[in-house]
């Protein structure tokens, strides 16, 4: 298998692609040649201006195929891998009760002025998703939801509180990055309240998050779209309690 | 107009409902009665036509309750004090007292016998002319309804621009009312509800949103007063009276004539950990004014959807709406006020799950037969997936034409991507059109039958919502709220934001804006 792909049309290696977008330019045929000549420069080849239609007087909408010049190497490609095993709930309680002889305890919140706890809610709620149970279903977990909008001191105060061995915090809202301020807010606020060897685990989750960013946020772990509350119960015990050559695999 | 009944409910059951969300309601219009807030002073402030802030931005009309607040306290209305001091002479308007105020230099007391009654006219006759210029803008709106037209089909067309700045969100807001638009919401900026005052003139700058503020308000209905005449029918202009300011939102958007404002008895403590009582107090006052101004308000049940499962939480929806009704109610407002909200959130990967939309969507049109309706799109499950988002959408437009929804909310492809674009609201805009145009009449042949899943799934939803009533009445609403019973959250009486700015009334209490409102709610 070729590691050198291009996008599939209906042929491989045809190299198409789909794509709409918007000019600030009136409704007529400069405009649709200014979207073929946009389209061209995107380094699409023969590209077709299939709909073009006026959005109020100033404003065109486009869509564009065309075959994309360009080629992927797929050994180029960069992203992070799961590094842990991937445990069943009966393992984390095992291994938990087994190595910790104590509960876990996790501190969730959806911090600043995110309203969305679809995503907590997702990792930490018995309902869960994806048909998997929350985090508040394993037996061995102690979870601790302080839900929307919870200003970060006060996580910090609730966690040192609860003397939690990780906290997770999930962002949805992301206008003008308002997901990354927050999250090196919070990570800042940990580091000056507690030394190196008392500060819980930080793990943040959200849609738009790079997981690839967790040493530049200043956080353990980012997980972003599709984490299941299984990734996340797995990645704890096996940062948390036990190193991973003990765990089975 | 009066929506027809489509689903046999058992009248009993309905008439219950209402019965027990009153009975729940009811000792939480005590409180509210017996309580005020900073922020019902500031709108009384407000109404008596204090305006500007100080070089830092802080309202005078925060800095004087707050110099009041700190030698008479507010337990007995600000006004009194307020005005005695005026009326000393000593300051030529309530702005130059401001001034003195926060710079610590005028001493506030509580008149006295003839000292009193000239310090309660003078406020008596200042609060009046806010109550004018509210009692104007109401007339404006009546003669421009009337004259320009209202938009010829329902649902009305509602839709959202946030730019965080006002210019920006004028030549928008008139471009969507050209493409189709019958109300435009002006988003406010992230925050904003936490905020406890409301920033003043207009503003350039927001963080995913506009700044609501007099002056925005004021600008952007002039622009939209410009372009009704245009496309010949009035189009509408919504914001938000949410959060900690919520009776001084109601007196702006009265005096600066907003058309409807969002305004829930319980998103604040929710969804934005507001005081319970402070919610409740403010809630009762904002109310108020907007039933003087005939301010259409919108409610917030589609929150409880997107942070719980909505066939679950289908009951909590009906609930939050009995209660809203009955608190609407009590705070004057009629039916054609009240713009209950819902919104179309069952996971689309569940069998059947429009014709759950379906069951939901009409017990509410059943239940609430004369509210306008406001109906919310799919949210919680639009994913980066537009093209599926886009279907999604297309299907809530139609379960809104079928059950006879009175005001829709555009659906974006784009939601949980980005702020919409421009070709977003285009495409969104288009798709409501054709199912406008392909289905509009559809409400006509669609009588799903009595003994149908429809029926029997709204009768379900109905009877569960009767059970957690019946709980919230033996519990009280205040322990519910903060049990976790609406949305999961649990927000106890006594925490949450704003608490320090509520104060129990005493025997004394003064208010001229209040008096006005209750006179109201009396010759009703």
């Amino acid at each position: 298998m070729s590691s050198i792909v291009r996008p599939y049309g209906d042929t491989t290696g045809d190299g198409m692609v789909q794509l709409s977008f918007t000019l600030p330019v009136a409704h007529d045929k400069r405009a649709e040649g200014a979207a073929a000549q946009l389209a061209a420069k995107m380094g699409l080849d023969n590209a077709m201006v299939v709909h073009s239609k006026a959005i109020g007087t100033r404003h065109t909408f486009f869509v564009v195929y065309g075959a994309a010049r360009h080629l992927v190497n797929l050994d180029e490609v960069e992203v992070v891998e799961r590094d842990y095993p991937l445990l069943s709930p009966k393992e984390v309680n095992e291994v938990v009760k087994e190595r910790l002889g104590r509960k876990l305890c996790v501190v969730g919140a959806c911090i600043g002025t995110d309203a969305h706890t679809v995503g907590i809610d997702a990792i930490l709620n018995i309902k869960g998703v994806a048909g998997e149970k929350g985090l508040e279903c394993y037996r061995e977990l102690r979870v601790v939801n302080l839900g929307a909008q919870v200003a970060v001191p006060d996580l910090v105060n609730r966690a040192i509180d609860e003397e939690a061995d990780a906290v997770l915090v999930s962002q949805v809202v992301t206008q003008r990055d308002a997901h990354l301020h927050n999250t090196r807010e919070m990570a800042a606020a940990f580091r000056e309240a507690l030394p190196p060897g008392r500060r819980p685990l930080l793990v943040v989750g959200g849609p738009r998050f790079d997981e690839r960013a967790s040493a530049e946020l200043g956080v353990d772990r980012v997980f972003s779209r599709g984490t299941t509350p299984g990734d996340v119960a797995s990645y704890l015990v096996h940062r948390l309690v036990a190193s991973q050559k003990e765990i089975p695999a | 107009m009066t929506a027809k009944p489509l689903l046999p409910l058992d009248p009993d059951l309905v008439a219950r409902a209402r019965r027990l969300a009153e009975l729940a309601g009811e000792p939480v219009v005590e409180m509210a009665r017996s309580h005020t807030t900073v922020s019902v002073e500031r709108a009384t402030l407000r109404l008596a036509g204090l305006t500007g802030a100080d070089p830092e931005g802080i309202p005078w009309v925060n800095r004087l309750v707050d110099a009041v607040a700190d030698q008479t306290g507010i337990e007995h209305g600000v006004a009194l004090p307020v005005f005695h001091a005026l009326a000393e002479g000593n300051h030529p308007d309530l702005e130059r007292l401001a001034h003195a105020a926060a710079a610590g230099g005028v001493k506030f007391e509580l008149p006295t016998g003839r000292a009193h009654d000239s310090a309660s006219d003078l406020a008596r006759t200042a609060v009046g002319g806010g109550f004018d210029r509210i009692d104007a803008q109401r007339r404006t709106r009546n003669q421009m309804s009337m004259f320009i037209g209202d938009p010829p089909q329902r649902p009305w067309i509602y839709l959202i621009v946030a730019t965080g700045d006002i210019y920006e969100d004028i030549p928008q807001a008139q471009s969507a009312a050209r493409a189709g638009a019958d109300i435009i919401a002006v988003i406010r900026s992230t925050g904003q509800s936490l905020l406890d005052y409301v920033p003043e003139g207009a503003t350039r700058e927001g963080f995913a949103g506009t700044y609501a503020t007099g002056e925005n308000f004021r600008l952007m209905r002039a622009a939209l007063d410009q372009t009704s005449r245009e496309v010949g029918r009035y189009v509408r202009l919504c914001n938000y009276a949410s959060g900690l300011c919520m009776p001084e939102m109601a007196a702006l958007a009265g005096m600066n004539r907003l058309d409807m404002m969002l305004n829930d008895c319980m998103y604040g403590i929710l969804f934005r950990d507001i005081n319970p009582i402070r919610t409740f107090v403010d809630q009762r006052f904002s109310r108020q004014i907007h039933a003087r101004a005939g301010i259409i308000i919108n409610t917030g049940e589609d929150n409880y959807l997107t942070t719980a499962d909505a066939v679950e939480a289908a009951h909590t929806v009906t609930v939050s709406q009995l209660l809203n009704e009955y608190f609407a109610h009590e705070a004057g407002l009629p039916d054609e006020l009240l713009g209950l909200g819902h919104a179309f959130e069952v996971n689309p990967d569940l069998p059947e799950s429009f014709r759950l939309e379906l069951a939901h969507a009409l017990l509410a049109r059943q239940l609430f037969p004369d509210a306008p309706l406001k109906w919310m799109p799919p949210t919680k499950h639009m994913t980066g997936d537009v093209f599926r988002g886009n279907l999604l959408d297309g299907f809530f437009n139609l379960a809104g034409v079928m059950t006879g929804q009175s005001i829709l909310l555009v659906g974006m492809m784009t939601e949980a991507v980005v702020t919409p674009w421009l070709s977003d609201r285009d495409i969104a805009l288009q798709n409501v059109r054709y199912v406008l145009g392909a289905a509009g009449g559809l409400a006509e042949d669609f009588h799903p039958p009595a003994d149908g899943f429809i029926a029997n799934r709204a009768d379900e939803v109905l009877g569960e919502a009767v059970d957690l009533l019946e709980r919230i009445r033996d519990d009280g609403l205040l322990d519910a709220i903060a049990d976790g019973t609406f949305g999961i959250m649990k927000r106890p009486a006594d925490g949450g934001r704003g608490l320090e700015g509520v104060a129990e009334r005493a025997e004394d209490y003064f208010n001229p804006a209040g008096e006005v409102l209750e006179s109201d709610e009396e010759a009703r």
